[in-house]
């Protein structure tokens, strides 16, 4: 068992690996094979990231005892060989996204993994690229992890086809490839100066670069920030998120939900890893951190996301674009709050990243259920402006079947009207849902940082951007909702498969059970925030780890 | 040497830059194989730039470092290099199916002026 279970990192990145390349070899006919094996898959990567997370916590003392499991990929000491690190940050968003692919997973085999070939490996793979790169410690192999993700969101992001989809899918793989050649830059400037990938070991040597490499090192570290930014969807590099998300096919939409987080993830690994923290031996004049990870510019990045975002939410007339605008607006409030600084509201900035991406993730999925109450011909202002629009989605559209397979929900407007308006609580952060004790937590713990009496101009621009994005963005989807469910026009009640509803409604009762367990939930986010504040157990961890096998005990056992 | 090369350099990511800025697709698709070739040089220069020193240790001399050059570049750009252009392989796909579809070749999917 112990065998297995020293293995147990790798198993989010391998699990889907062999799944995504196992299924290419079944025939595209041959459905229910693959449909097996992509939810076993899915199934057992969830298992994995429950596993990893409870080992964060502390479960698996006998092998782990710090919380944080390193694992030596070539069975090289860290710095020489790469690694793939779990510690409570990661746990939590392997999690989460496992929570996440298995949900849209299950939503999609109702009739979005028919329009188009080669889902179900694609979607396994994108599931791989966003685990490995939360578990990578070394960033050359987040560099790759990314790419993975995004050659599978390419290939996601066109699922069904369509003109929209294509003109989207063009601009967001154009800037996505500007990005990654920024990355790649970046990681190489980086490289040059200091001589090492691996996180863990360029945060120990940082400090001690000398002047003219510490310029170099800085360079290539805002640079990197520039592309982290740009997965992030932060202003001004966000223009091509709210269109590629509202054309993407909406279970592709919902997963790509946790993408942007993978660059809020980035920013906050490095920006930890390479702020000067208590316990590293700093030199005297050495500035601390390099521009884009510092508070100040990530705050001000973070504002004005969110404002765009908000402003946003205003202007889409369809929900699914709706939804793409919530996404950026999250994006903004989590990079503003990490701007802000200080462990508290890395803790709170987590559960608000949980509660927002189950939100976003749900709305999504509803949104496309709740397109199919408008009458075909009178469809929501926007969608159809263009005609060929219309065309192309007849065409697609046509091969769906008529009748539908499977057991149909009853109340099914019942079911929408509650469950837009539960995501409607839970985006806009209103009581009694998870997206409120996220907010409050954010505020309060902006409020508890600041030393003295003096509240200072920074936490009151947060909370007057956080509390009237979310005005706006109760105004927005209250709007939205009264133009779906109470216009003139006549309402189709649609049929709703139970493995439709199923996921949207597990994602809503997550978050009530993310209210309801708050306060458990709060300290693992908490111990994972302080653990942020004070990356040395990090970094020590990954630098001290030995082989399992070192090359003298091999040549003992033979 | 260090000039040369960094005027390559400079001159590929320069072009690149205006290409990718220009309106129509296989503009934009050249600029982006410039760039990529850039970053690449970009990549493989960071391991400093050497002449007549082998990236792998040979065991007839001995191990010291400054006979060798880094590999570690050498081993990022191939990777750059294979990622690169598979996921530009990928745009020309999706270039050819906008094409297709709208009947234009505009970044946008429909000329501009008319």
């Amino acid at each position: 068992m112990s065998g297995w279970a020293q293995h147990l990192p790798l198993f989010p990145i391998v699990i889907p690996l062999l799944a995504g390349a196992g299924m290419l070899l079944f025939a595209d006919a041959q459905r229910t094979p693959r449909t097996v094996v992509a939810l076993a898959a899915a199934l057992a990567n969830l298992l994995s990231a429950i596993a990893l997370a409870d080992m964060a916590g502390g479960g698996m003392a006998d092998i782990w005892p710090e919380g944080i499991a390193v694992y030596l990929l070539g069975g090289w000491q860290a710095p020489f060989g790469i690694v793939l690190v779990v510690d409570r940050l990661s746990a939590v968003m392997l999690l989460l996204n496992a929570v996440l692919a298995l949900v849209t997973l299950v939503y999609a085999q109702a009739r979005w993994k028919r329009i188009g070939p080669h889902f179900q490996s694609l979607f396994q793979f994108i599931v791989m690229g966003i685990n490995g790169a939360f578990l990578t410690g070394d960033l050359f192999n987040l560099f790759v992890f990314v790419e993975v993700l995004l050659a599978a969101s390419y290939g996601l992001a066109l699922h069904g086809l369509g003109v929209s989809r294509v003109r989207a899918g063009l601009h967001y793989i154009v800037m996505n490839l500007a990005g990654s050649f920024v990355f790649l830059i970046g990681v190489s400037l980086i490289y040059g100066a200091s001589g090492t990938l691996n996180m863990a070991d360029l945060a120990a040597r940082a400090p001690f670069l000398a002047d003219g490499d510490r310029i170099l090192f800085e360079t290539g570290a805002a640079i990197l920030g520039v592309a982290f930014l740009l997965k992030a969807g932060a202003w001004p590099l966000n223009f091509w998120l709210p269109q590629t998300y509202g054309a993407a096919a909406p279970p592709v939409a919902a997963m790509f939900s946790i993408m942007t987080k993978v660059g809020v993830y980035a920013m906050l690994r490095l920006g930890s890893l390479l702020s000067p923290s208590p316990g590293m031996p700093g030199l005297p004049g050495v500035p601390g951190i390099p521009a884009p990870f510092g508070e100040e510019w990530l705050f001000g990045i973070g504002i004005a996301t969110l404002v765009l975002g908000t402003a946003g939410t205003l202007i889409a007339q369809q929900p699914q674009r709706l939804a793409a605008y919530c996404i950026i607006a999250s994006s903004g409030t989590l990079l503003a709050a990490l701007g802000l600084g200080g462990a508290e509201i890395k803790g709170a900035a987590l559960f608000y990243l949980v509660s927002s991406v189950l939100g976003t993730g749900a709305l999504f999925m509803l949104s496309e259920m709740i397109e199919r109450t408008q009458q075909p011909g009178e469809a929501i202002a926007g969608s159809a402006a263009d005609p060929r629009e219309s065309e192309g989605e007849d065409e697609l559209y046509s091969d769906w079947p008529d009748e539908v397979v499977g057991i149909v929900i009853p109340a099914a407007m019942a079911f929408l009207g509650m469950s837009f308006s539960a995501c409607t609580l839970l985006v806009a952060g209103l009581p009694p849902l998870s997206g409120f004790v996220a907010k409050f937590l954010l505020l309060a713990a902006a409020l508890d940082s600041v030393q003295g009496t003096v509240v200072p101009g920074l936490v009151w621009v947060l909370w007057a951007a956080v509390l009237g994005s979310s005005l706006i963005g109760v105004i927005a989807l209250c709007r939205m909702g009264m133009r779906l469910f109470w216009s003139q026009g006549e309402i189709v009640t649609p049929q709703l498969h139970l493995i439709e509803a199923a996921p949207v409604a597990t994602l809503l009762l997550l978050s009530v059970a993310l209210t309801a367990g708050a306060g458990p939930a709060m300290d693992y986010l908490g111990l994972a925030g302080q653990s942020l504040s004070s990356p040395r157990d990090y970094i020590d961890a990954v630098l001290s780890t030995n082989p399992l096998f070192s090359p003298a005990s091999r040549g003992a056992g033979q | 040497m260090e000039i040369v090369y960094a005027l390559a350099i400079g001159i590929l990511t320069g072009s690149g830059v205006w290409l990718l800025l220009r309106p129509r697709t296989f503009q934009v698709i050249m600029g982006l194989s410039l760039l990529s070739y850039a970053v690449n040089l970009f990549i493989f220069g960071m391991g400093r730039l050497t002449i007549g020193r082998a990236p792998i240790i040979d065991t007839l001399q001995q191990a010291d470092p400054s006979l060798y050059d880094d590999p570690v570049p050498q081993a990022l750009v191939l990777t750059a290099i294979v990622i690169g252009f598979a996921t530009t392989a990928l745009f020309l796909v999706v270039l050819l199916a906008s094409r297709g579809l709208t009947g234009t070749d505009h970044v946008q999917g429909e000329e501009l002026e008319p």
